[in-house]
């Protein structure tokens, strides 16, 4: 009995995906291209939400280093996908390693790779970081973060140096989109279909036995391991599976955006991730979604505060910095306010009603 | 089962624990007591690992393994496990969950496999559940296995870390004042319990109290510190009618 | 490698004055550090605040610029002493973490509210004529900047030790940064002691700031960002609440980075890693640093 409405669960949820995968693509045909590209990039902070929120929020390690470990799945995308004519334009100052120069991968292995390269990173630099605590722990991956960008500052034969890479091959829904005489656009599949099993991946790692170890790493170290947990595996693992993602989600920025440089990944970048994780709750999956998408559509939305406003009967002044000096203050505020990040608490309202409904007609 | 060797722990220059030796058979309940500040839950946090000796040695096992040097997941994996005097539960988990992280040293599947869920895994995992919804049965949380753990009165906080401790499987078992804060009623359970417990799990139990009816009562062995050295040894008849151990307690010059 | 005598001589003074600067700055991070166990994230952004106050103050009031440079800072040190009882206060009670992003919030609004108020473009720093020369002496010859700065510094340390030595106020932050909680029940009022901690940690920091712009004439909204990363650098490789260490890790992160590029010049694209790889190699061999105490954690 219990078996067969497990599985019935499970072909509903096979069947929302599907549903969800072709509403995605429909999506994608009729939205216009702005609009497909703000969502494209919500998927992509999705994804980086969430491994922040693995590192961060489900494991109670307090990492900065995002930004570095998105530069490597960044840089990793563009030089294997980017053709030969691509790198030779790109690399006037100082000519490309030969042997990158004509290597060439499809995307979706220059992804992975991407990824796998993060985590290598991330697995290297753990080993000696994860020793660290709370915020000498924040402090040493912020500047590892530093390093990463100062050496690709410094790579121009690999990275092409400050000047940064452009042209960057893009991911079109063009065999979709032709045929039935559309114009192409950026394909929303990539991103989302990687966000979709990242949050389908967190779910499965958060449910089993080593979520939950380091879940209780978070709680209480010491009790953690008194228990037999071995505290450094677990945080290394854990920093290891968030770098990955963080790869992923910065080789899927690299491809959106079409144009990278070491400037990119700065802190500030970094701090965007942490904004969407603070306020979507510490350690919560679907609040972590949410925020991704509600502060990525907001932070579009209000670019009009850094622009002047045309009232008819004046203009204001073009005013840079007040869309940031918004969202600085609404982090504040949700740490200083609600502890918990008020998307939590509401979200969980609401699911708790629809259980009771649920409970209530079986 | 447990040796310590000569072991002293200090602290910048305070001396917590000053060459304490001494030995627990197997299957003993044996007691550790002392007035406060004497070093007790030092010796704990040396024999789980917590604290590295500053001189001496602790050994555990039939083989008499050297321990002292070990971390504490390593040797909470060899078999001894503890609670805390001011309890640490994963206070934002469910009751189950914490019981359940207890077993989580014993797994044998990789994190590949428990992410995928393949059958190697959902089999270890049904035997955590089993084992978890058992012992929460048997500390009478079941009922409350939803719950967070922050949210259990502390009567039943301290219950919930003894099951969280027992899912370990261990051998020897810590326990730093488990009837603090206990009426004479719920004492009188605790210590049914603890005898239930060590009849049913093979256990050997180390336990530090203050309520003196506990350890009298369930005691074998008792052990007594006084500022760091052991100053008596023996059943608690020996122990009642020390000297030494009445002018500890007593203050008496 | 051939340096002679001149050159290296230039480089110690150019390294000696961006050593003081370092050091002016990692004060006020080891300070608050000290006493609340935390980075103080917007620090760097302070520092950039007293930079262009004096920059109004100068070029927009009719006030000398000797007094602005006294003005400017003491008006800085008050922004802290509000920032921390805005950003930091409610939150005293709550983890380190959560602390820790607020003041990264923190820092984030003030760089943006720079941008907003003052504008994205760099501005020119007004430095007074008589701070522009450049000395000759011998062969060598050291902008006038080089020489003040650290004088200015040493002056300010000394008042700084008097204050922490010699005063009640100095008394209670040293209670403080021992023992917070045998400290507030020893009826030390905290919150004064916070805020003056605040205030003197900004205060040098603007200090700092009026001498960046003297010897590096450029201001931007984001000009504190990377001198607040390496000034906090400092301060933990001294060893972080201690003051001493604290000027000890800007004299050497400073020299080291002038010195890095003088000995090395293919290494200059990797001046600002300097900074970084050292605090790396600090947390992992002396994560106390070099002058900290080391603390245990109780169970």
């Amino acid at each position: 009995m219990r078996k067969k409405s497990l599985k019935d669960s499970l072909w509903l949820k096979v069947g929302l995906l599907a549903l969800a995968l072709v509403g995605i693509v429909i999506i994608n045909l009729f939205l216009d291209s702005y609009k497909v590209k703000v969502l494209n990039l919500c998927a992509i902070y999705v994804i980086l939400g969430l491994s922040m929120n693995l590192i961060n929020g489900f494991t109670g390690l307090f990492s900065l280093g995002h930004a570095g470990f998105m530069a490597i799945g960044a840089y990793t995308v563009a030089i294997l996908t980017m053709p030969l004519e691509a790198k030779e334009m790109n690399y006037y100052m100082k000519p490309m390693v030969p042997f990158l120069l004509n290597l060439n991968l499809p995307f979706i292995f220059a992804l992975l790779i991407g990824g796998l390269l993060a985590a290598l990173f991330g697995f290297l630099i753990g080993a000696p970081v994860l020793k660290l605590t709370d915020d000498y722990l924040a402090i040493a991956t912020l500047g590892f973060s530093e390093i990463i960008r100062i050496v690709f500052i410094n790579l121009q034969s690999i990275t092409n140096g400050s000047l940064g890479l452009k042209a960057i091959p893009q991911m079109t829904n063009k065999f979709i989109a032709l045929p039935l005489g559309l114009s192409p656009k950026t394909n929303l599949l990539w991103a989302w279909g990687m966000a979709i099993l990242t949050i389908i991946f967190m779910q499965l790692l958060m449910k089993g036995s080593y979520g939950k170890a380091f879940k209780a790493i978070r709680e209480d170290e010491i009790a953690a391991r008194s228990m037999g947990i071995n505290l450094f595996k677990h945080k290394v693992m854990s920093f290891t599976i968030g770098s990955f993602l963080a790869g992923i989600g910065g080789g899927l920025l690299a491809v959106h955006l079409g144009t990278i440089d070491p400037a990119l990944f700065k802190f500030a970048l970094t701090f965007n991730i942490l904004l969407i994780v603070v306020l979507g709750g510490m350690g919560n999956i679907y609040g972590t979604v949410i925020a991704a998408i509600v502060i990525t559509i907001a932070m579009e939305a209000l670019r009009f505060l850094d622009e002047p406003i045309n009232l008819g009967f004046l203009t204001t002044p073009a005013l840079p910095g007040l869309r940031m000096v918004v969202f600085s203050l609404a982090l504040m505020v949700v740490v200083i306010f609600k502890r918990e990040g008020f998307l939590r608490e509401s979200l969980e309202k609401v699911l708790e009603k629809v259980r009771g409904k649920y409970a209530k007609n079986q | 089962m447990l040796k310590i060797n000569n072991m002293t722990m200090r602290f910048g220059g305070v001396v917590a624990v000053n060459k304490l030796s001494m030995e627990i058979e197997k299957g003993q309940i044996v007691g550790l007591i002392g007035p406060n500040g004497a070093g007790k839950t030092t010796v704990f946090n040396v024999v789980t690992g917590v604290y590295k000796p500053t001189e001496g040695e602790v050994f555990y096992g039939e083989a008499n393994e050297k321990i002292s040097q070990l971390r504490p997941d390593q040797i909470a994996k060899l078999g001894i496990c503890r609670t805390f005097q001011n309890i640490r539960l994963f206070k934002e988990l469910s009751v189950f969950d914490n019981v359940f992280i207890g077993g989580h040293l014993r797994l044998k599947s990789g994190l590949f496999s428990s992410v995928f869920r393949l059958p190697k895994y959902t089999g270890e995992e049904k035997k955590m559940t089993e084992k978890a919804e058992y012992l929460l049965e048997k500390v009478g949380l079941y009922e409350m296995r939803n719950e967070k753990a922050y949210s259990l009165p502390y009567g039943m906080q301290r219950r919930l870390e003894i099951a969280r401790a027992l899912a370990t499987e261990p051998r020897l078992l810590l326990l730093d004042e488990p009837a603090a804060g206990m009426n004479p009623q719920e004492t009188q359970e605790l210590m049914e319990f603890i005898h239930d417990i060590k009849d049913e799990f093979d256990l050997t139990i180390f336990l530090i109290e203050h309520h003196m009816e506990v350890v009298m009562g369930i005691c074998e062995n008792i052990f007594v510190l006084d500022h760091g050295n052991l100053i008596a040894q023996g059943n608690p008849q020996e122990i009642q009618s020390n000297e030494r151990v009445i002018e500890a307690y007593l203050g008496v010059e | 490698m051939n340096m002679s005598i001149q050159e290296f001589l230039q480089h110690l003074a150019n390294g000696i004055s961006l050593g003081s600067l370092y050091a002016l700055i990692a004060i006020g991070y080891t300070m608050v550090y000290g006493i609340l166990r935390l980075i103080n994230f917007a620090h760097g952004d302070i520092f950039m605040l007293g930079t262009y106050l004096t920059f109004y103050g100068i070029l927009f009031t009719p006030i000398p610029w000797y007094i602005v440079f006294i003005l400017a800072p003491a008006l800085t040190g008050l922004i802290g002493l509000v920032l921390e009882k805005l950003a930091y206060k409610p939150l005293r009670e709550s983890p380190r973490i959560t602390v820790l992003i607020s003041a990264i919030g923190a820092s984030f609004l003030i760089q943006n509210l720079g941008i907003l108020v003052f504008g994205g473009r760099p501005k020119a720093f007004p430095t007074p004529a008589i701070l522009e020369r450049v000395l000759k002496i011998g062969g060598v010859s050291v902008a006038i900047v080089n020489f003040v700065i650290p004088v200015v510094t040493v002056i300010l340390l000394i008042g700084l030790n008097f204050i922490i030595q010699k005063t009640k106020t100095g008394m209670a932050m040293r209670a403080l940064s021992k023992d917070y909680e045998t400290a507030s029940l020893m009826g030390i009022n905290i919150n004064q002691i916070i805020s003056i901690t605040f205030f003197i940690g900004s205060f040098l920091a603007a200090m700092g700031g009026i001498m960046w712009g003297v010897k590096y004439p450029q201001l931007m909204p984001h000009m504190g960002v990377l001198p607040g990363l390496k000034c906090f650098i400092a301060a933990v490789v001294g060893g972080i609440g201690n003051i001493t260490g604290a000027v000890l890790g800007g004299f050497i992160l400073g020299l080291g980075e002038i010195m890095l590029i003088a000995f090395l010049p293919t290494l200059t694209g990797y001046r600002d890693a300097f900074a970084f790889i050292l605090l790396i190699i600090i947390l992992l061999f002396k994560p106390t640093g070099l002058m900290g105490e080391k603390v245990t954690e109780k169970v």
